[in-house]
């Protein structure tokens, strides 16, 4: 008997209950279509995280109070980024970052509530990789006098100013009066800062008259962005920098009041945390796969019963074991390529709708829609055989006296 | 003179072992001619059904020797058996057996696909199988399903499907057995007419009068031949009315 006999006699079986076939492939669906979305998600926030390393830039070190210091211990301050900006060769730029709670903005009539106000030292667009687009940046004399002034983001900027030049006018952040000199290019939302609704002013400026109202002393500071000459010198750059603050701060180098991280350290915690929750995806995409498996092993099983007298007239009719064997393996084997086929369907649209409309961003992975079509048939062969065996191990004489 | 079709020599059939052994054929002597139409009957228990079993090759004997058509059949293995039901027999069942989903020309066809020595192209299949549907008379109906069928016209089907490889036995079990007299007496015609046209029948009944079609009954008794004659002679018909 041919194949594409046993495969037509094979798909027949499968028609003679068709709501019950599709009830089968249920399970193999879930499972490939989990496959690819999974893949597509994992996918699509590895190329997210990529492109926040170059957004970031990927030689930044990050200098922050360690996590559970002690409250009387010394804290970072505005002196230790001097010392690093003195003392650590092998640097570009040393920015102090602090930031007063949100503060309401008036300008032009308008007023903004609840907005982020970042004091940096004058070498922040160069350290961050975040250059002004018009007007210019404050200089380091003007941040160690407390100039009034202010740089905005440029979703800030429209938002006060719509087209006019925003240049040289002037805003009042809470009480302050400052003097607008900067608009800064476009960014977007990196790691979940909004960069562009935000407003950037001097550090000293944050000290001298937002911070008093914070209650942790006046001029510390929350973190250090120190960046490196090349990737290549930042584990030199960590080192020196351990070096200077241990110093500074009178602590063991091994056991600092202080953490230096690099963007890599960052990102391979989120890519660790992603790596962890996609594992668990593959093991529910497995396990659904699987339980589909065994859905058609019983649903197989259950048709072999049924079918017992057809397997014996074919028998008696001249079909060999093979012959009873192959069919009931290709139709579980149908059975989950079809399921297989409507997954990858399901998968495909369910990433780029999730892509499109979900918080995630999703890339189908090609190789993963062959991978999950094997994934299925193996399933198919797997599950299908038990059952198919059963059939052909029947005894024409018994399945042919079966009610 | 006529070709031997079926040659048995010695054949028994035991199940169980040793002390608890069970002879269901205890030596069976049988020769069946090319063109004979042949009834076999007996008791229920009294081996017939498991002769037929191995005479129509789902079985094999335990030991003896069974020739069919020239070949010795009695230790081929499965695959060997299912090609020789294939080519050298069709059945004809009491309860028929046809597959509901498949129509009548479907059911017809089935033999076809299970053909080892060549692959007939679909085209051709079909054209034999009207051909063999026509014969019995139900070139009408062959797209009808089972289900839309009489009793009658579905064994009409089935022995349609039994021709259609062109096998030189026909088996019969109880052809008439899930029918009414009228209907039983039409595909006893049709037997009759196929014995006339030459084909070997060897038939399995308990119906003294269904008999009576053959030309010769075999009467089956603890598992051995009891009496092998003519039905006007053949005393198991009336040791079974007496029973």
């Amino acid at each position: 008997m041919k194949l594409n006999k046993i495969l037509r006699s094979a798909w027949e079986g499968l028609l003679l209950n068709k709501g019950r076939s599709f009830l089968t492939t249920l399970g193999v669906i879930i499972g490939v279509a989990s496959v690819i979305i999974m893949l597509a998600i994992s996918a699509g926030t590895e190329a997210e995280i990529a492109k926040q390393i170059n957004a970031l830039g990927a030689s930044l070190v990050i200098v922050s109070p360690a996590k559970g210091t002690p409250g009387s211990a010394r804290t970072l301050l505005y002196d230790d980024a001097l010392a690093i900006g003195e003392q650590v060769v092998g640097i570009v730029g040393v920015s102090a970052e602090q930031a007063p709670p949100p503060q309401n903005i008036k300008a032009n009539n308008q007023t903004l509530g609840d907005i982020s106000v970042i004091g940096t030292s004058a070498e922040f667009p160069e350290v961050r990789d975040y250059p002004v687009a018009s007007g210019r940046y404050f200089n380091q004399s003007e941040d160690e006098r407390k100039a009034k002034v202010a740089v905005l983001g440029s979703g800030i900027a429209t938002d006060l100013f719509g087209d006019t030049d925003p240049i040289g006018q002037v805003i009042t952040v809470g009480t302050t009066k400052l003097t607008i000199i900067g608009v800064m290019e476009s960014k977007g939302i990196v790691s979940d800062v909004d960069y562009d609704g935000r407003v950037y002013i001097p550090v000293n400026l944050v000290f001298a008259k937002f911070i008093p109202t914070m209650n942790i002393g006046p001029d510390r500071i929350r973190t250090i962005y120190v960046k490196a000459e090349s990737p290549e010198k930042i584990s030199s750059v960590i080192t020196q920098i351990t070096a200077v603050l241990a110093e500074r701060h009178d602590v063991d180098a091994s056991n600092p009041d202080f953490s230096v991280q690099t963007q890599q350290d960052i990102i391979d915690t989120r890519e660790a945390t992603t790596a962890a929750f996609r594992d668990l995806l593959a093991w529910v995409a497995g396990v659904s796969l699987v339980v589909g498996g065994i859905g058609i092993m019983n649903i197989m099983l259950v048709s072999v019963t049924e079918r017992t007298r057809e397997i014996g007239l074919r028998q008696a009719l001249g079909a060999r074991p093979s012959d009873v064997l192959l069919q009931f393996l290709l139709e579980a084997v149908i059975l989950s390529l079809v399921g297989g086929l409507v997954g990858i369907i399901l998968g495909v649209g369910g990433s780029y709708l999730f892509g499109k409309f979900g918080s995630m961003s999703t890339a189908i992975v090609p190789l993963s829609i062959p991978l999950a079509f094997g994934a299925a048939a193996i399933v198919g062969i797997f599950f299908g055989y038990y059952p198919a065996v059963q059939a052909a191990k029947l005894d024409p004489i018994v399945a042919l006296r079966h009610e | 003179m006529e070709s031997i079709l079926i040659e048995t020599k010695e054949m028994t059939k035991v199940y169980g072992e040793a002390d608890a052994a069970i002879f269901a054929l205890a030596g069976i002597n049988l020769q069946v001619r090319n063109g004979e139409f042949v009834a076999i009957m007996g008791h229920s228990g009294s081996g017939k059904s498991t002769l037929l079993n191995i005479l129509g090759c789902l079985d094999r004997p335990t030991t003896g020797t069974y020739m069919l058509d020239g070949r010795d059949v009695s230790q081929l293995n499965k695959n060997q058996l299912a090609e020789i039901r294939n080519q050298k027999l069709g059945f004809i069942f009491q309860s028929f057996n046809l597959l509901p989903r498949l129509s009548a020309l479907g059911n017809v066809m089935l033999p076809m696909f299970y053909d080892p020595t060549e692959d007939i192209p679909a085209s051709e299949a079909k054209t034999r199988a009207i051909a063999s549907l026509e014969s019995v008379g139900l070139g009408s109906r062959m797209d009808h399903y089972p289900n839309q069928l009489s009793g009658g016209q579905q064994q009409r089907v089935a022995i349609a499907r039994a021709l259609v490889n062109h096998p030189p036995l026909i088996l019969a079990d109880e052809p008439t057995g899930n029918l009414d007299s009228k209907t039983g007496a039409e595909i006893m015609e049709i037997l009759d007419q196929l014995h006339k046209d030459g084909t070997t029948i060897v038939m399995v009944t308990h119906e003294p009068d269904i008999a009576q079609h053959a030309e010769r009954v075999v009467c089956v008794k603890d598992g051995m031949i009891n009496s092998d004659g003519d039905h006007g002679s053949a005393p198991c018909i009336g040791e079974r009315e007496l029973a």
